[in-house]
Order: C-alpha cells, then sequence, then structure tokens
C-alpha cells in the first residue's frame, strides 16, 4: 500500500511536469515562427486539438467511438455565428450558451445512442452527423446555406481585439491548455478510472458499480461542449463558416488524428492534431490528393501502431534496439 | 399532373433506387453475417463499378457487354484485396479497429479513384436507349426496368446461393457460429474472404446498373453506402428478402420525401430513418429481439 502510494504520487509530479513542459513549450512556439503563415496555422493546431482531445475522451477513454463529432464542432460555429452576428448577443455569453446548448443536445441524444455498440454506434452518430450537416446547408435563410456564413465579429476583451494570428494564438491556446488540464486531470481521476473500465469490460464494470450508462452519456456530453467551444472559437477566428468545414470528412479527420495520437493520450491527441494539420502543409504539391495518403495512413497505423505515435515511436525504439543486440526474433 | 399520376411516379422511381439500396444493403448483411464487420468500404465498390465500366467503355472502346462483367470482376478483386491486406491482420481485433480500418480503406479507395479519374462526373450510357415508357400517365426510363429486372435476378441467385449450394452453406454455417464451423472443417477464412469477394461484386453491380441514372463520380460510394446501410438495418441486416423490403422502404419514403416534402432534406430522410431504427428497433423492422451474451 505504501509503495503504491509513493508511486501515485511520483505519477502526479510527473504529469504536473508534463503539463508545466507542454505549457512553455505553448507559450514560447510563437516566438520561433513570427511574422510566418506557420503562426496561423498554429492556430488550427489549437482548435484541432480541443477537437482531438474531445473525441479521444469518449473513444480513447470510455471506448465509444463517434463519426460525427465535427457535427458538435459545427453547432459550436454556427450558434455562436448567428447569435453574435444576426441577433448582436455578446460573443463570450454566447460561447457558453453555445456549449450549454451542445452539451445539453448531446446529454439528451447520448440516452438512446449510447445504448448502441461498436459498428451501430458508429452508423448512429455518422448518421447523426450527416443530419446535422445537411441542415447547415439548407437551412438558408439563418445559415446562409452552402455559400457560407460571413462577417462573424472577433472577440474582444474589453480593449483588447483578437484580430491577429499572434494574439488568436494566445486566445486559442489558452483553452486547449485548460482543456488538457481538465482532461488530464479527468483520466487520473476516480471517473478516468471508471471509464477504462467500461472501455475494458462495460459488464464488469455495471457489476462493480459503476453506473455505466450515465457515465457514457456524460463524457459523451462533455465531448460534445469541448466540441462545441472548439466551434465557437473557430468561428470568431476565421470571422466565416461554411458547411464543408463540419462534415464527415472532418469528423473522419478528426479519428485520424486521435488514432495516429494514441487512443487514450491526451498529449497524443495533440500530437495527432499537429502531424494531421502541419502535413497538408507539405503536402501542398497534392492538392486534394492528399487524402489518399490520410487513408494509408489510418489503415497502416492501425495495422502496425495500434497504440498511435505516442506508444509507437518508443516500441518501434525498442525494437530497433532488440534488433541491434540479435534479439530481434523473441518477440511474437 | 394531379395527383395520382404524381404518386405513381414518385413509387417508381422510389422503387429503382430502393432495388439499388437493396442490393447495396445485401452486401453489407453478407459480410456482417460472415464476420461481424460493418463494412465502411461497401460504397467504394458500388463507385467502383461504375467507374470502372465507364473507364473499360471509354478508355478501351469494349463493348457494353463485356465491360460490365469485367467491372464486376476487377472489383470482386479490390474486395479480394481488401480483406486480404486490411482485414486479415486484424483478425482478432476490436470493432473499433475494424472500423477505423474500413473507413481508411474507403478512404484510400476514394483516392485513389480520384488520382486516377479525376474529379469530374461522368455518365454511363443507358444499357438499352432512352426512349420513356409511359405507364398510366407515369413515365418509366428503360433503365428503370434493367435495374429491377437485375436486382430480382440477383436476389434470386443470392437465394440460391446460400440455400443450395456447398459454399453458401457454409458461409451460413460460419455467420451462426465460425467455431462450430471450422470444427466441422469449414475453411472460416476461405468464407471470410469469399463474402467480401460477393459482397463487392454486387456493389459493383448496383453501381453499375444505377450509374446511367445518376450519373457516376470518385465520391457517389459514401451517401449509396450509407444508404444500403440503412437498408440492411431496416432489414436486421439479414442477407434476404427482409433487407430487400428494407432498401424498396427506404428507396420510395426518399422518393416522396423528395417530391412532396423537400428535395433539400431528401438525403436526411434517411438518417432519420435509420437512427429511428436503431433507437427503436435496433433488430430490424421485421426480426425478434436478440438477447446479448456476455
Amino acid at each position: 500500500m505504501v509503495s503504491r502510494k509513493a508511486n501515485g504520487f511520483s505519477g502526479v509530479k510527473r504529469e504536473l511536469a508534463k503539463y508545466l513542459l507542454f505549457t512553455l513549450c505553448v507559450l514560447l512556439a510563437p516566438f520561433a515562427f513570427l511574422d510566418s503563415y506557420l503562426l496561423n496555422v498554429l492556430v488550427f493546431v489549437g482548435i484541432h486539438t480541443m477537437l482531438a482531445i474531445a473525441l479521444n475522451l469518449l473513444l480513447g477513454y470510455a471506448g465509444q467511438i463517434s463519426l460525427g463529432h465535427a457535427a458538435f464542432f459545427g453547432l459550436g460555429a454556427y450558434l455562436s455565428g448567428v447569435l453574435t452576428t444576426t441577433y448582436s448577443w455578446n460573443p463570450w455569453l454566447t460561447m457558453l450558451v453555445a456549449a450549454v446548448v451542445v452539451g445539453g443536445m448531446a446529454f439528451a441524444i447520448g440516452f438512446p445512442i449510447l445504448k448502441l455498440k461498436g459498428h451501430y454506434l458508429a452508423m448512429a452518430t455518422l448518421g447523426l452527423g450527416i443530419i446535422i450537416f445537411i441542415v447547415f446547408n439548407e437551412w438558408v435563410e439563418v445559415t446562409s446555406g452552402p455559400s457560407g456564413f460571413s462577417g462573424i465579429p472577433n472577440l474582444q476583451l474589453g480593449q483588447l481585439v483578437f484580430d491577429s494570428d499572434l494574439k488568436n494564438y494566445y486566445l486559442v491556446w489558452c483553452f486547449v491548455l485548460g482543456c488538457v488540464l481538465l482532461s488530464v486531470n479527468l483520466a487520473n481521476s476516480r471517473i478516468g478510472r471508471a471509464l477504462r473500465a467500461i472501455h475494458d469490460a462495460e459488464v464488469a464494470a455495471r457489476v462493480v458499480g459503476v453506473n455505466a450508462r450515465l457515465l457514457k452519456v456524460q463524457i459523451f456530453a462533455l465531448s460534445a461542449m469541448i466540441s462545441a467551444i472548439a466551434g465557437s472559437l473557430y468561428a470568431h477566428v476565421m470571422t466565416f463558416i461554411a458547411p464543408p468545414s463540419f462534415g464527415f470528412n472532418i469528423s473522419v479527420e478528426l479519428l485520424t488524428m486521435v488514432v495516429i495520437g494514441g487512443l487514450g493520450s491526451i498529449y497524443g491527441s495533440f500530437l495527432g492534431a499537429l502531424l494531421l494539420t502541419l502535413l497538408p502543409e507539405f503536402l501542398r504539391f497534392m492538392h486534394d490528393y492528399d487524402i489518399v495518403f490520410y487513408g494509408g495512413l489510418l489503415m497502416v497505423m492501425t495495422i502496425f501502431m495500434p497504440g498511435g505515435l505516442v506508444q509507437g515511436i518508443p516500441d518501434l525504439f525498442r525494437k530497433l534496439l532488440n534488433l541491434r543486440k540479435g534479439k530481434g526474433g523473441n518477440h511474437a | 399532373m394531379e395527383l395520382g399520376t404524381q404518386l405513381l411516379q414518385y413509387l417508381l422511381s422510389g422503387l429503382s433506387t430502393g432495388a439499388i439500396y437493396a442490393l447495396i444493403g445485401i452486401g453489407f448483411s453478407i459480410i456482417y453475417n460472415a464476420t461481424g464487420i460493418i463494412n465502411f468500404a461497401q460504397g467504394e465498390f458500388v463507385m467502383l463499378g461504375g467507374m470502372l465500366t465507364l473507364f473499360l467503355l471509354s478508355v478501351l472502346q469494349l463493348p457494353l457487354w463485356i465491360a460490365i462483367p469485367l467491372a464486376v470482376l476487377l472489383a470482386a478483386l479490390v474486395g479480394l484485396l481488401f480483406e486480404r491486406l486490411a482485414i486479415r491482420p486484424l483478425r482478432k481485433a476490436s470493432p473499433i479497429s475494424l472500423v477505423i480500418i474500413t473507413i481508411g480503406g474507403a478512404i484510400l479507395i476514394r483516392g485513389l479513384a480520384m488520382l486516377i479519374w479525376g474529379k469530374d462526373t461522368h455518365s454511363l450510357p443507358s444499357f438499352s436507349g432512352d426512349e420513356p415508357i409511359m405507364l398510366a400517365g407515369a413515365t418509366l426510363l428503360p433503365q428503370h426496368l434493367w435495374i429491377l429486372g437485375i436486382t430480382l435476378l440477383l436476389i434470386g441467385l443470392n437465394k440460391w446461393f446460400f440455400s443450395h449450394t456447398t459454399s453458401g452453406k457454409a458461409m451460413r454455417a460460419c455467420s451462426y457460429n465460425p467455431r462450430a464451423a471450422g470444427l466441422v472443417g469449414i475453411d472460416v477464412r476461405r468464407m471470410v474472404l469469399l463474402s467480401f469477394v460477393i459482397s463487392a461484386a454486387m456493389g459493383a453491380l448496383a453501381g453499375i446498373i444505377v450509374a446511367p441514372l445518376t450519373m457516376t463520380a470518385y465520391d457517389v460510394g459514401i451517401m449509396l453506402g450509407l444508404k444500403g446501410f440503412c437498408a440492411a438495418i431496416i432489414g436486421g441486416m439479414s442477407s434476404g428478402l427482409s433487407t430487400v423490403i428494407g432498401g424498396l422502404i427506404l428507396g420510395v419514403l426518399e422518393s416522396l420525401g423528395a417530391g412532396l416534402i423537400s428535395s433539400g432534406y431528401k438525403d436526411a430522410i434517411a438518417f432519420v430513418i435509420l437512427l429511428l431504427i436503431l433507437f427503436l428497433r435496433p433488430q430490424g423492422l421485421f426480426g425478434k429481439p436478440e438477447s446479448e451474451r456476455v
């Protein structure tokens, strides 16, 4: 018991150290990219990191797949966009309202939808995402339809208007850091352990007294809320939103980020988001064909690195090391 | 046009799209029953059918009656490769990994199709002219008849295969209990492979017969695949008649919805039905509830 306690304590310390290191990197990163368009890309890395973490909470911790998360992202963006632009609501208040509304919606729909498992859940969430996507396209009076909704104001804090890449960078990454802190805490709490129990064996978890159903729905709602906040931020940063940013492809891209980074690893989600957001910048020469690359990447990662980069890279090093020592044949 | 004729028109076009959904849905069911996998790449086989036929017709200048079977064959080959390269390495994987790998496969196939054939939308020539046939005031294209005819034929073949051939019976045995099937000497892995080949071929044929009506492009597989899945869900993932009925119901409802309510929300109808069925009757419209063993 004593040793476990000590272990737990050092675990907390290590988490804290990781978090502080991450924060430091985030705060200093812009100075390497000042006056570069990459700073703008990093703003989107931040938004994607929030989305990937949100999906990872659901997929990596609770083991419940969602192929419709882009819809929650879109709902946040459209609620913020429409309410602040058409109805002149206060943007910060709207962001809160959007998060609560989307979270509430996810909570309500979570009960029937999370009763489904595996493939069925995947298809149901996909269907939900597509229905919402169609509404973005067709409810032209409100959303302006396929041509997109423009003129969304930047966020403002007193005299400070978030209208440059640098300001937006710090704005978005403050939210990301909050999100990471929340998620790391959650993952290491009683709830996180209960979620992992559901992930591994739901019936067993229920037998030992975990209210699996409620917990799954709660994490679904939380995940949707974080996605909605990311959507609000996206709307205010871009000042223009259009349906294709919230379609099925985006849901799949988010899934790819989570899988590539590593299921159940918060920093892995950041890695996945970083990689998949930066990659298109370097694959510009491939134009739209980069999708071939994503598909292949998704397959290769699932077959050869099911733990994602976070586990895969250290494993790879170990294997290479073993090969050097001539013990390569030992692992089966 | 008066309402009666209009309804007849919607019904007729609904039935022919419904037949397509049914074929795609059966493809989903065959793989699901053999492996427990929902193959998210199923729609891509439908796309491959149309695009391959187009390629064989226009680039290689083959006649239609050679191009069609050849395209089906090629699509079946893709199905075989897909099972070998993506599914087999993951045989013992969790449902989530399988969902992810089939999505990855779907994206890859779609991307390669875009790379090879570009992003343009193409139309395939009708099998026998475009002279409309009048039927009690409603118009019907010869292609509609082709669709209904070929669907009926395929469903018949499918039925015969699963109840009268050794391979078909072996596949059914695998779907009831793969382990027991293995114990009595059935090569389960071969049956899994076969299920992918058959589904790919069926999907491709569905894609070919619908292409003259709806045009084809590298990305038609997503929607057609999802609608097909919806048909299979209504039918309770059976590879028989209930999925056919599911497809027809879906096709007709969609066509009525598009005609009477709004064409913009047409695609949403299928997904609303999908969600309702999954929430209220996950065993399908005609199935009996099953309890899950843990």
